[in-house]
């Protein structure tokens, strides 16, 4: 075991855990945002730096600090460690960077993004950003790929996170894309025009943190702040079977993998649980999934209990109490 | 003349045959710690020698080898990093073009040490005709039983290949290097775990740079405590330099660490001073990645001592007033270079180069070049100065790799130092525009 200290904030972890994992058992501000890092996909993170930490302590037994920031969520804790997240300026100004980097290409359309409200760049740009941009050059961009029947890419919008090649990598026997080119130029693409086809394929949507990679059958339906997440369950002989319906009123408009509080899903789902069971029919209802009260989705959806005051007989006779004069 | 210890036979005819590098004394190393030292005892004379790594990080040799996991029943490898390809830097291509042979001497030498059977020169794809050069020599190397299995008969084998990459500037880069090796696209690895624990094929390995590996064979010769005697302080040794730019005599020169800057500018022996007799403007003493220094802070310390050719008395002061050894990519400014154009020009060489894997890199290398770019071409504000100044900051140890200060060091020192000159392209484009068009003002005060 090893104790870390977080802004302040020390806690006791086992060994190997990473900063930012002791960070999230900590919970609360003390938490680097993640763009590229994923908990379910293997060697995933420390791209797109955003969760840059100061290490004003290595470990109890060598007490110097680290001379550069660090990805927190690739770099181990040590026992003694002392790390400054919000607390460090350092930190804030090299995070502020990063995200007017991540914003120098990617469109601000928002408005009419799928991924708004569930966008992780949206929330980090708001949390870490400036409002206005220094860049006056001419921005990047693409045309949109449709990736298959339920895939569509927008390349405008992609911060090259590498999480959809991973998902590839690791949940489908045949990767037909990755990433194409180097640097700036470098795209998210299948090289020959190809489409991703496999059983898991849905699931490089629910990774992206962005809206680079969107479900084709969802697009332009709704938005998610308007519909009301349940979850539900079926017993499918590919995956768990375990999702959350996006729903409004009776039909079920999206159908994405359960995902905590990080944005990161519990178990990823096949293609025929996301696209193809559309019906209330098809599921059964385990009840309304808890989203955070921090996230632009849980507007207007009100989750604390009614409080049913009793109805007491025999009131006693209310008193009569002056307010006091000056 | 200086001690020379990679470049004593290098004018010999032939000495790229084996037959002829032989006679010249070559391959000594290999019979001396093949059959009288044990791994051990070799690197622990490369740590006595106090060499280190001349790739550009400057990184203790010695240390490095010592670093090395040594699980039972894992391969353990060397490779060696031949991607040379930093602009201003061609002293291992020139060094393996004429001396393959040392090379390989090197490379059986060092793997022994490292208990390695299997070691990789990783070259430049560009380079396809040194890569010939080493493969002939590889050929003959084995033919003479000093390579293969049992080699010379001291039940050490050790197979050698060499692999050309791609051409990207990345592959430099050691993780990067062993991902290209691997079959996978040339992007850097997260570190830890360093190469040294898990590196090619997951496999403990040591990357050393060409002209590092080449000096192990006269350190196994003449013991590393003789190696150590040559240079000053911590600088050990001998270093190649590749020098160009506007200077009499470019070329590649083996200097002995510590010769004073100004006689390594000066000195007929070396680069023979400034082309047409102009004035020195500025020198990048490392490579163009590493910080451009003045005239003036190039020749003499903050101190105000003579600035010598070495990793310390380069990097005096930090970036404000020093630095860096680098690769020992010498590149010379006379009084004519625009230091706006050519920071340009390297902007564009790491614009180009960044792999993209991470964020500041990616954006901010192309961000800094286009600001440039509008600058050099007269479409510059007051305001890009300061804009530049900070995105390079942005960049500048915020990277997975080192890359990113590589493009970022050179901007940033190019405004400290010559801040007065982007000044003057912004204020006047049409003149500083024209062809040749050179502001002259801060040469004026450098040489007063």
């Amino acid at each position: 075991m090893a104790k870390v200290t977080i802004d302040g904030i020390e806690i006791e972890v086992e060994d190997g855990t990473t900063i930012l994992q002791a960070a999230r058992k900590i919970g609360g501000k003390v938490v680097p945002p993640a763009m590229c890092y994923y908990g379910p996909l293997k060697g995933s993170g420390g791209k797109c730096r955003v969760c840059l930490v100061k290490v004003t302590q290595g470990s109890a037994k060598d007490t110097r600090p680290m001379p550069k920031l660090v990805a927190s969520c690739i770099t181990q804790v040590q026992d003694g460690m002392v790390v400054e997240n919000t607390t460090n300026e350092e930190v804030l100004n090299a995070r502020k960077g990063i995200v007017e980097m991540l914003l120098i290409n990617h469109p601000l359309d928002c408005p009419i993004c799928d991924q708004a409200g569930e966008c992780n760049l949206q929330d980090l740009s708001y949390e870490h950003g400036v409002s206005a941009t220094r860049y006056e050059e001419e921005r990047r961009t693409f045309n949109k790929v449709d990736l298959g029947p339920y895939i569509q890419l927008h390349m405008t919008r992609c911060i090259l996170c590498y999480r959809c090649v991973y998902t590839a990598d690791q949940l489908t026997p045949e990767r037909v894309h990755g990433v194409l080119g180097r640097g700036d130029a470098a795209e998210i693409g299948t090289y020959i025009e190809n489409i991703v086809d496999n059983e898991f394929s849905g699931n490089v949507i629910d990774v992206c943190p962005v809206g680079a990679l969107t479900d084709k059958t969802w697009r332009f339906k709704n938005r998610v702040w308007f519909t009301k997440p349940l979850d539900a369950h079926r017993d499918c002989p590919t995956c768990s079977g375990k999702v959350t319906l996006w729903t409004r009123g009776d039909a079920v408009l999206r159908v994405t993998a359960r995902k905590d509080q990080y944005n990161e899903v519990e178990e990823f789902i096949c293609n025929t649980c996301r696209f193809d069971k559309k019906e209330v029919s098809d599921w059964t209802i385990e009840g309304p999934r808890h989203i955070d009260r921090h996230s632009v989705i849980s507007a207007n959806h009100y989750e604390l209990p009614v409080i049913n005051v009793p109805i007491v007989p025999n009131l006693p006779v209310s008193t009569k109490k002056s307010l006091p004069q000056e | 003349m200086g001690l020379k210890i990679l470049t004593e036979h290098i004018n010999v005819p032939g000495i790229e045959t084996l037959e002829v590098y032989r006679k010249q004394g070559g391959y000594r190393s290999v019979e001396k710690a093949l059959k009288t030292m044990t791994p051990d005892e070799v690197v622990e004379e490369v740590k006595t020698s106090g060499l280190r790594g001349r790739g550009g990080a400057g990184f203790p040799t010695g240390m490095k080898w010592s670093f090395l996991a040594k699980p039972e029943g894992i391969p353990r490898y060397l490779v060696c990093n031949a991607d040379e390809s930093e602009p201003g830097t061609f002293k291992d291509r020139w060094f393996m073009e004429h001396n393959p042979h040392a090379l390989i001497e090197g490379m059986i030498t060092s793997s022994y040490a490292l208990g390695a059977n299997t070691s990789y020169i990783y070259i430049r794809g560009e380079l396809m005709f040194v890569l010939r050069i080493l493969e002939k020599a590889i050929a003959e190397a084995y033919a003479a039983g000093l390579l293969g299995k049992n080699i010379l008969g001291s039940g050490y084998s050790l197979d050698l290949h060499v692999a050309p990459g791609g051409g990207a500037y990345i592959c430099g880069e050691e993780t990067a290097l062993l991902e290209s090796l691997e079959g996978k696209r040339g992007n850097p690895r997260n570190k830890p775990p360093f190469p040294a624990v898990k590196g090619l094929f997951q496999s403990p390995t040591v990357v050393n740079n060409v002209e590092t590996i080449c000096a192990v064979p006269w350190i196994v010769n003449n013991t590393g405590a003789e190696y150590a005697k040559i240079g000053i302080g911590r600088s050990t040794g001998t270093k190649l330099i590749s020098a160009s730019g506007n200077i009499n005599n470019p070329g590649v020169f083996e200097i002995e660490l510590g010769v004073p800057v100004e006689e390594f500018i000066y000195s007929d022996q070396y680069c023979g001073g400034i082309w047409k007799g102009k004035q020195l403007k500025a020198v990048v003493p490392g490579g163009s990645s590493v910080p451009i220094l003045p005239a003036n802070l190039i020749l003499k310390t903050a101190a105000g001592e003579d600035r010598l050719m070495t990793y310390e008395s380069l990097a005096d002061g930090g970036f404000v007033t020093g630095s860096m050894m680098g690769s020992g990519a010498f590149i010379v400014f006379d009084e004519d270079q625009c230091i706006v154009r050519n920071t340009w020009n390297y902007a564009r060489f790491y614009h180009h180069e960044s792999c993209g894997q991470c964020s500041p890199c990616r954006e901010g290398t192309g961000w800094m070049e286009k600001v440039l770019h509008r600058i050099e071409y007269g479409h510059g504000h007051q305001q890009d100065i300061d804009l530049l100044v900070s995105v390079a900051k942005q960049i500048e140890g915020n990277t997975i790799c080192p890359l990113g200060d590589a493009a970022a060091w050179p901007v940033a020192a190019a405004i400290r130092h010559f801040r007065d000159e982007f000044e003057w392209h912004i204020k006047h484009p049409k003149e500083a525009t024209l062809p040749g068009a050179v502001y002259r003002g801060q040469l004026a005060e450098i040489v007063a």
